[in-house]
């Protein structure tokens, strides 16, 4: 039976082929600095997950957005265990991708033929950044506030646009509910599925040129 | 695998893998699954023994009214209702706590003295002093909330409940 729907599903997709591309690719002899990658799209699937689970408690509103998080923390099931792989893993996963970045610019492997590998990872780690960012203000404390209103503040200070930047950054001229609604938007929705698209991308990237190795006596 | 107890290495490696597989599922799937349903196993009780005063407040004859608020938490979230009713101190000692709610729409009932019945300012309803119907569209009698005195203090018992049951 098992047996059956195995053959069925590869035949249709090809697990064989998959396993070749995915899996069976030549590799350079290890390192453990180029694990930091997969290190990140580890964490990129854990905030993904535990990001989703959040989302069945917390309320992105002025009135609503700090209770129900003092409610995920006290109120229900494992919701601190939920919630704090997600707040310690956002600090880990911007660590990590900048940790990936330092690696990949030590070793030299954004050069040819992998500059677009790197062009999308910076965008990635900017993406990343903007996740941290825009999830700063959701527990909607004294901090999460002030942080925003400083920061927001910095676009502010850009010549020329910075009052437009300041105004559509806040959706407003102060830090409110609005503020609120589009950084939660930002952050559950417009980054991570740049980030999602622009992930697979970076993966194909790294699939078809497969992964720079180290100059050895003979280069 | 007739020989002996021995088991081949392979069939070690299956056994070893399908169960950290298993602890590491249980490991993430209890906890999530614990924290999705957890609002569902919290099931409150609203019952309770509501202390109107003494019974001396309330004087023989006639409906007095009283009034008292329940809170309710649901998350993060309380709601606070009001709720109402009548006390009729009979002359035989009886006693009859009416809810005030209509059983037609949930409207406030209103004692009228001098025509001695409730009357529902919504759809014209009327009922006696006991909360049978005696005009209009409610389906059946108001509410009773159970009663006791304890040391010369009243009490009902929340929530009221359906007049003449069982």
């Amino acid at each position: 039976m098992m047996k059956n729907i195995y053959a069925w599903l590869d035949e249709r997709l090809g697990f064989d082929d998959m396993y070749k591309m995915l899996l069976d690719r030549p590799e350079p002899h290890g390192n453990w600095w180029n694990t930091l990658g997969s290190a990140s799209l580890f964490l990129f699937i854990m905030q993904g997950v535990t990001g989703i689970f959040l989302t069945v408690y917390y309320t992105p509103s002025p009135d609503h957005a700090y209770d129900s998080i003092q409610y995920i923390m006290n109120g229900v099931a494992f919701g601190w265990l939920i919630r704090g792989m997600h707040h310690w893993g956002a600090s880990l996963m911007v660590l990590v991708v900048f940790i990936h970045m330092l690696r990949t610019f030590f070793s030299a492997s954004y050069k040819y033929p992998r500059e677009l590998t790197w062009i999308v990872g910076s965008v990635l780690f900017l993406l990343t950044l903007g996740m941290g960012f825009t999830g700063y203000l959701l527990p909607f404390n004294q901090r999460a506030y002030w942080a925003t209103v400083v920061a927001t503040n910095i676009g502010g200070v850009v010549p020329g646009a910075g009052p437009f930047i300041l105004r559509a950054l806040r959706g407003g001229s102060d830090v409110s509910a609005l503020t609120l609604s589009r950084f939660f938007s930002a952050h559950i929705w417009m980054l991570p599925a740049a980030l999602a698209g622009l992930i697979g991308l970076h993966l194909y990237l790294i699939m078809r040129h497969g992964e720079s190795a180290y100059p050895d006596k003979d280069d | 695998m007739a020989s002996s107890h021995r088991i081949s290495r392979r069939d070690f490696v299956k056994v070893v893998t399908a169960t950290l597989s298993g602890i590491m599922g249980a490991a993430l799937g209890i906890p999530i699954i614990s924290y999705l349903i957890d609002p569902a196993l919290n099931v409150q009780s609203s019952e309770a023994w509501i202390p109107l005063g003494p019974l001396e407040g309330f004087s023989i004859g006639s409906p007095k009214s009283f009034s008292f608020t329940r809170s309710n938490v649901n998350g993060w979230e309380k709601t606070v209702n009001s709720y109402g009713g009548f006390i009729l101190r009979k002359s035989g000692g009886e006693l009859l706590a009416l809810s005030n709610r209509c059983t037609h729409l949930s409207c406030s009932v209103n004692w009228d003295e001098a025509k001695k019945w409730y009357a529902c300012p919504c759809h014209d309803a009327q009922f006696d002093a006991d909360g049978e119907v005696l005009a209009g569209p409610p389906p059946h009698a108001l509410d009773q909330f159970e009663t006791k005195v304890e040391e010369g203090n009243l009490f009902v018992h929340f929530p009221a409940v359906k007049a003449h049951e069982g």
